[in-house]
């Protein structure tokens, strides 16, 4: 992005203003770009398709009035939160209240920032990546943590508790697995950890050795810890805490909380892909264009294949315990986090330049572990009984 | 008032929160309240507060005729509007001495028995989503659907049925509709095995309920906890084994008890687990039952003016909640003197503070579901 606004400049478009006004201008461009083109829809679609994916789980229809198959139904809801009465109770906190969805917007926006969509598409490629996404997804604690106090209600503040506590010990698990790929690619940069990979899944970092193999899985749960997925989504348990911090929220803000939350899932599958998965790589093709239109699209679909995962356990488990979740974080996943950053360090040593037999038998492993899921699904769909319909005299 | 579970710091000055849960909260399976006392996650005490859903069934029952007031049975407990019915009207065929007819007898079996099921359904769906698991309980209402679907066959009406009469039952059970309920019953027996893959032996469900709030037998007994709670505590004690009425007798089944099976006898899984055998449990009565129904009419001679002699009589039936009691005082006129219902959910409320000392507020929800109270069962 940098770069193609700083030619733009050489060739002279922008003559006798300041450079930092085009770069603020560009900045307020891309952010717009960004969010109103590709951020909003795509958290309105993913709101749409999970709960179509949901409905077909539970032998229910799901939304299918908006639009072909309800797709425009997240616009319908948008358009309806809008309109409804922005609700601040009397004896909430008057600053606090009307301010915590946004900054849990802003801290899930600015992730945007260093995720790429192909080589060249990338917002602004910092050398810090990596670092930078984890320090502004901690932003959204603070937002959660607002909501949940200055609501002024019980259940918020349990659930805003919850939520403190569970984002800040996922946030280790989750860091320690970025640790082990940062030792390997050398960079923070999230463009130079993709290039540090190959389009082969024998060249990504999940199969590079067994410890990422693990820290894979341990990033993927800990990120849906700290997204407030199924299992672990305790702090807005609606079975236990009515709605947790968003029970006083109505109208368009109670929304920017599922904006975020949803809109969280692709940020998740994203970060997945880029550290773990390849990120946009593709064979070459030589066309500039169409290899361009390539990595974005493989870049998306590998991003979106979490997304449903996430829609998938979500319709398929219960939810843990707050006590369950704090030991799976602090007794069984931040000690295998560290034994991944130090397996992963050794490895290093012991193979400096890699070891091309031990990435294709993870390869192999990995394809063996995904046909044994399959076939277990395959067996669970054969078994299960479709709705009965006895057509009663109605 | 137990002790805080943790010690008090003199630097860090701690508080205990008083809760209200309910009667507006999501899973508190319909209006119940509990006045919680936690510090933090554990609770110090919940205190039931019921009476939101009180609608004076039995002060009813002394203004309405004996056949008038079977359809206010119904809403004693909505959820088993059957079993009502045949308490009420075992009641008032034992104070005037009435005969049922065989039929009459194996219809109320099977109504009952598709009754419990749907019943069971409800409980263990709902238990799957107070503990977050939301597919479980949308699989369990699809099947409940079937039920209700057969039950508007039988008897015209989903929920409230009004079917079971003094005397027999109101419409008799076709051929055609035995045949639907066989086929719905073969479909159903293998959804118990999916709905047990499902949700019964995942990891993070047993986690959540094994050795959870446990119920001693000596408990149980002391709070006079009935029906599958009681059995869930490993007492085998069934109203339609021990003090047997219709034609249980004749029937060949088994009465599930707790037998500690993923952690303590007693937790909350057991008595999870006893409903999930009893689902099986009714569809081999219901099996039986088809088999063994005999020709003749459904409901015997009854005068419309029924005058049952002046007398007390207190019956029993095991409904899904348990031992379902109705007195009813008979002053020999047209209208009962007294009835008075007893019902499962209403001392399984008792336990739920002595159990609640100590548990998270997850927990608290567990135990709920797990009681499988009903709200307005408790309040009638």
């Amino acid at each position: 992005m940098q770069a193609f606004v700083d030619s733009l400049i050489q060739q002279g478009y922008f003559t006798g203003m300041p450079t930092q006004v085009v770069y603020a201008i560009a900045m307020i461009a891309a952010a717009f770009a960004v969010l109103s083109f590709f951020v909003a829809p795509l958290a309105g679609v993913t709101s749409w398709l999970e709960r179509r994916v949901w409905a077909r789980m539970q032998s229910r229809v799901g939304p299918n009035r908006v639009g072909p198959q309800g797709i425009l139904q997240w616009l319908a809801d948008g358009i309806k939160n809008l309109l409804k009465e922005d609700l601040i109770p009397a004896a909430a906190d008057q600053l606090l209240f009307p301010l915590a969805p946004y900054i849990v917007f802003i801290g899930f926006l600015c992730t945007f920032v260093v995720i790429p969509f192909g080589s060249n598409l990338i917002v602004a490629d910092l050398d810090i990546g990596i670092l930078y996404l984890l320090a502004v997804t901690s932003i959204v604690v603070v937002g959660i943590l607002m909501a949940g106090w200055s609501s002024n209600n019980k259940w918020s503040l349990l659930g805003g508790m919850r939520s403190a506590a569970q984002i800040v010990s996922y946030e280790i698990p989750a860091g320690l697995a970025v640790l082990s790929i940062i030792f390997l690619a050398g960079t923070m940069s999230t463009q130079g950890i993709i290039k540090n990979q190959g389009w082969a899944p024998w060249d990504w970092y999940l199969f590079n050795n067994p410890f990422t193999f693990i820290a894979f899985f341990l990033y993927f749960t800990a990120a849906l810890a700290e997204g407030n997925r199924t299992p672990f989504d305790i702090p807005e348990a609606e079975s236990e805490l009515v709605a947790g911090y968003v029970t006083e929220y109505s109208g368009m803000r109670f929304l920017f909380f599922f904006f975020a939350e949803w809109g969280n899932l692709y940020v998740i599958g994203a970060v997945a892909t880029i550290l773990f998965l390849g990120g946009w790589q593709v064979p070459a093709v030589g066309d500039g264009l169409i290899e361009g239109v390539l990595q974005f699209v493989v870049f998306f679909l590998k991003a979106y294949l979490w997304v449903f995962v996430a829609m998938w356990v979500r319709a398929t488990l219960p939810r843990v315990r707050v006590d369950q979740l704090m030991a799976l974080c602090w007794k069984y996943m931040v000690p295998l986090s560290f034994l991944c950053v130090i397996g992963t360090a050794a490895w290093m040593v012991v193979f400096p330049h890699g070891n091309r037999w031990a990435s294709v038998g993870m390869f192999v492993l990995g394809v063996v572990i995904l046909l044994l899921f399959f076939g277990r699904v395959r067996y669970q769909i054969r078994h299960s009984k479709p709705e009965l319909y006895l057509r009663p005299y109605i | 008032m137990s002790e805080a579970v943790y010690p008090q710091s003199e630097v860090f000055h701690t508080e205990d929160m008083t809760i209200s849960v309910g009667p507006q909260h999501p899973s508190t399976h319909g209006v119940l309240r509990f006045v919680v006392r936690t510090d933090g996650e554990v609770i110090g005490e919940a205190i039931p507060d019921v009476g939101y859903l009180h609608r004076s069934i039995e002060k009813i029952g002394e203004k309405c005729t004996y056949h008038g007031y079977v359809p206010y049975t119904d809403r004693a407990d909505y959820l088993a509007a059957m079993f009502a019915n045949q308490g009420f009207c075992m009641a008032a065929e034992k104070l005037a001495a009435t005969e049922v007819t065989r039929r009459g007898e194996f219809c109320r079996v099977i109504a009952c028995e598709l009754n419990r099921i749907a019943s069971h359904l409800i409980s263990v769906g709902t238990f799957g989503q107070d503990i977050g698991a939301i597919t479980p309980f949308l699989h369990a209402l699809r099947e409940r659907e079937t039920i209700n679907d057969l039950m508007e066959e039988i008897c015209g009406a989903r929920l409230t049925y009004n079917y079971i009469r003094i005397g027999g039952v109101g419409y008799d059970i076709t051929q055609e509709t035995c045949d639907k309920i066989l086929t719905f019953l073969d479909h159903f027996d293998p959804i118990v095995d999916e709905y047990n893959r499902l949700l019964s032996y995942n990891k993070i469900y047993i986690e959540r309920l094994a050795n959870v709030a446990v119920i001693t037998k000596e408990e149980a007994f002391q709070y006079n906890l009935v029906g599958p709670n009681l059995r869930a505590s490993g007492i085998k004690w069934d109203i339609r084994r021990d003090i047997p009425y219709s034609v249980y007798p004749e029937l060949d089944f088994e009465v599930p008890v707790g037998h500690g099976e993923k952690g303590t006898l007693g937790d909350c899984y057991d008595r999870y687990w006893v409903r999930m055998q009893e689902l099986q449990e009714s569809s081999k009565i219901v099996r039986q039952c088809l088999k063994m129904m005999p020709k003749g009419p459904a409901i015997s001679k009854v005068p419309r003016k029924f005058k049952p002699p002046a007398g007390e009589v207190y019956v029993r039936v095991e409904a899904p909640r348990g031992d379902m009691g109705y007195y009813v005082v008979s002053d020999g006129s047209e209208y009962p003197y007294r009835v008075r219902i007893r019902t499962g959910s209403f001392t399984a409320m008792g336990i739920i503070d002595k159990l609640s000392r100590g548990i998270m507020v997850a927990d608290l929800i567990a135990l709920i579901a797990s009681l499988d109270v009903d709200a307005p069962e408790i309040d009638r």
